[in-house]
């Protein structure tokens, strides 16, 4: 699939902002004052601007209001409300640790379990596709989750954060191993695509079409392996091991920053190979894949 | 809504004959002709280097190598199977793609569409295509205007690419009804779905290319063998020597 900027950063942004604000929902941090408006800014500030990312990505955003219509069957839409829900829910926790109101903590609860779905909804997006072997098993959202969940206790700063961390590279190590075998699994092949195996084995003998099209650029993306397996490495040590040691060390605050340009960093390579390794069976008449 | 019906009266669909289609393409251009009247099929840098276009109907062509014979070509013309179980339709949050319940067309409503792209995500068999121009997804519409149009001639009353495909390749109706000429067609030839564990459930049928077998002797075989006598045959000796 193709790694489309707006997609890989809204999904990492708002990860990372949405299990921010679960943690501080949860009361993990008790801030106050302006160090409550910058915290819960930071949180509120890195959700808006994934989604806000996220409607570049549209090709005619003037009906983005239409999404929250079809949350019955469409994740999408289910994504659109649980962010939606989540934001306006934890509006009134924010104001209250911000100007000491002492609101029971209770909404804070209920706020953070939702934005910890809203990464879940956004997970199923991409978990649904069946089209997309790679994509859909369920360490999709466990991926997703764990993502979150590290993000949001290393920027609260708790004291098991590189615990979180480590558990992130594990889950893309499982990620990539389950994944690497996920298309062989499905069992598709040109010949289950055409229906040509009842006659032999069928290859492309001249390309449908010789220049581009909308199927080849979105869907027909090929990594180079070499380059595959150099992300890897960057985005297992810059998104798990690095973030883990650093906060590891006694540097406070700083540690805390340091860690989290690293993950990012880790995320953001994490992200694109999540996209750019996704082969969709469409390849399939093209002659890719196989 | 996005939600499927639970089963349609009709299933209206395409079965297409992979024996008698020779992949002209006149399918293809009847398809873009009759869908970019109106609102259109838009195409990017048409007559330059680098020409893209949005189109609802592709024909592939295939080498299938056979284990006891000669390779065979077969072209394969790729559009909506218009899926009962169509997983386009549910992961659109809009509400814009759906499927009739009356008649199983799987349309857009591109008042309705975001262009989030989800459901071309969704189709195995890359049947939507995003309109570049107007950021809007475009599919088959089983030629929905023409089929029900009482304007038009009666025998004009079925998709374009029906209209216009000079083997007869493709053939349209009405694959809920077991009498029907399509249904019949299924069940003589032996139709079949493509990638059917994707549970996608499609209307559209294929129909399976004849095996051909080996291939037959050349009729000039025999004369490889000749050999020649008499003076040519003195000649051929003493050419040989040389």
């Amino acid at each position: 699939m193709h790694p489309a900027p707006s997609v890989i950063l809204f999904s990492v942004l708002s990860g990372l902002g949405f299990g921010f604000l679960a943690f501080l929902g949860w009361g993990a941090l008790m801030p106050s004052g302006w160090l409550a408006f910058l915290l819960w800014g930071l949180g509120y500030g890195l959700a808006v601007a994934g989604l806000l990312a996220a409607t570049f990505h549209l090709g005619n955003p003037k009906n983005a209001l239409k999404a929250f219509t079809q949350w019955r069957t469409s994740w999408l839409s289910r994504e659109a409300w649980a962010s939606v829900a989540t934001l306006i829910l934890l509006a009134p926790v924010a104001l209250s640790d911000i100007f000491g109101l002492g609101l029971p903590r209770i909404l804070g609860q209920v706020g953070g379990a939702l934005a910890i779905l809203t990464v879940f909804t956004t997970a199923m997006i991409y978990t649904q596709i069946k089209a997309v072997p790679r994509w859909h098993h369920w360490l999709t959202p466990v991926m997703f989750l764990t993502f979150a969940l590290a993000g949001g206790a290393m920027l609260s700063g708790r004291a098991w954060a590189p615990v979180l961390l480590l558990a992130v590279g594990a889950v893309l190590l499982a990620v990539w191993r389950v994944g690497d075998g996920a298309f062989a699994a499905a069992g598709q092949s040109l010949g289950t695509a055409t229906g040509l195996d009842r006659l032999g084995v069928p290859s492309v003998l001249d390309p449908a079409h010789t220049a581009g099209n909308y199927l080849k650029r979105e869907m027909i993306f090929v990594v180079g392996r070499k380059h595959a397996a150099r992300l890897r490495k960057i985005a297992l040590v810059l998104a798990s091991v690095a973030p883990a040691l650093v906060l590891l060390l006694p540097l406070g605050l700083f540690g805390i920053a340091l860690a989290t340009v690293l993950h990012l960093a880790g995320a953001l390579a994490a992200r694109w190979l999540f996209f750019a390794e996704a082969e969709h069976v469409v390849g399939l008449y093209y002659g890719a894949r196989g | 809504m996005t939600a499927l019906p639970q089963s349609t009266e009709k299933r209206l669909g395409l079965v297409i004959d992979l024996d008698t289609c020779v992949g002209c393409q006149a399918c293809v251009t009847a398809c873009k002709g009759w869908n970019d009247a109106g609102i259109g099929l838009s195409d990017q840098d048409p007559y330059g280097a680098n020409p893209s276009g949005t189109f609802l109907n592709r024909v592939h062509s295939y080498q299938v190598a056979i284990p006891d014979g000669p390779a065979q070509v077969v072209t394969f013309p790729r559009s909506c199977l218009h899926c009962d179980n169509a997983p386009c339709v549910t992961v659109c949050p809009t509400g814009a793609s759906y499927k009739r319940a009356e008649d199983g067309i799987v349309l857009v409503n591109e008042d309705a569409c975001i262009g989030c792209g989800l459901c071309a995500w969704a189709c195995p068999y890359g049947a939507r295509e995003m309109d570049a121009a107007q950021g809007v997804m475009k599919k088959c519409t089983l030629c929905v205007d023409r089929i029900y149009n009482e304007t038009l001639p009666e025998e004009d009353r079925e998709p374009a690419c029906v209209r216009t495909c000079p083997t007869n390749a493709r053939h349209f109706g009405d694959l809920a009804d077991p009498d029907s000429a399509v249904s019949r067609l299924v069940a003589e030839r032996g139709g079949y779905d493509l990638m059917p564990d994707m549970g996608t459930r499609p209307t559209n049928k294929y129909l399976p290319p004849r095996r051909k077998g080996p291939g037959a002797a050349s009729p000039l075989e025999p004369l490889l063998d000749v050999q020649a006598s008499g003076i040519a045959g003195w000649l051929d000796r003493m050419l040989g020597k040389l």
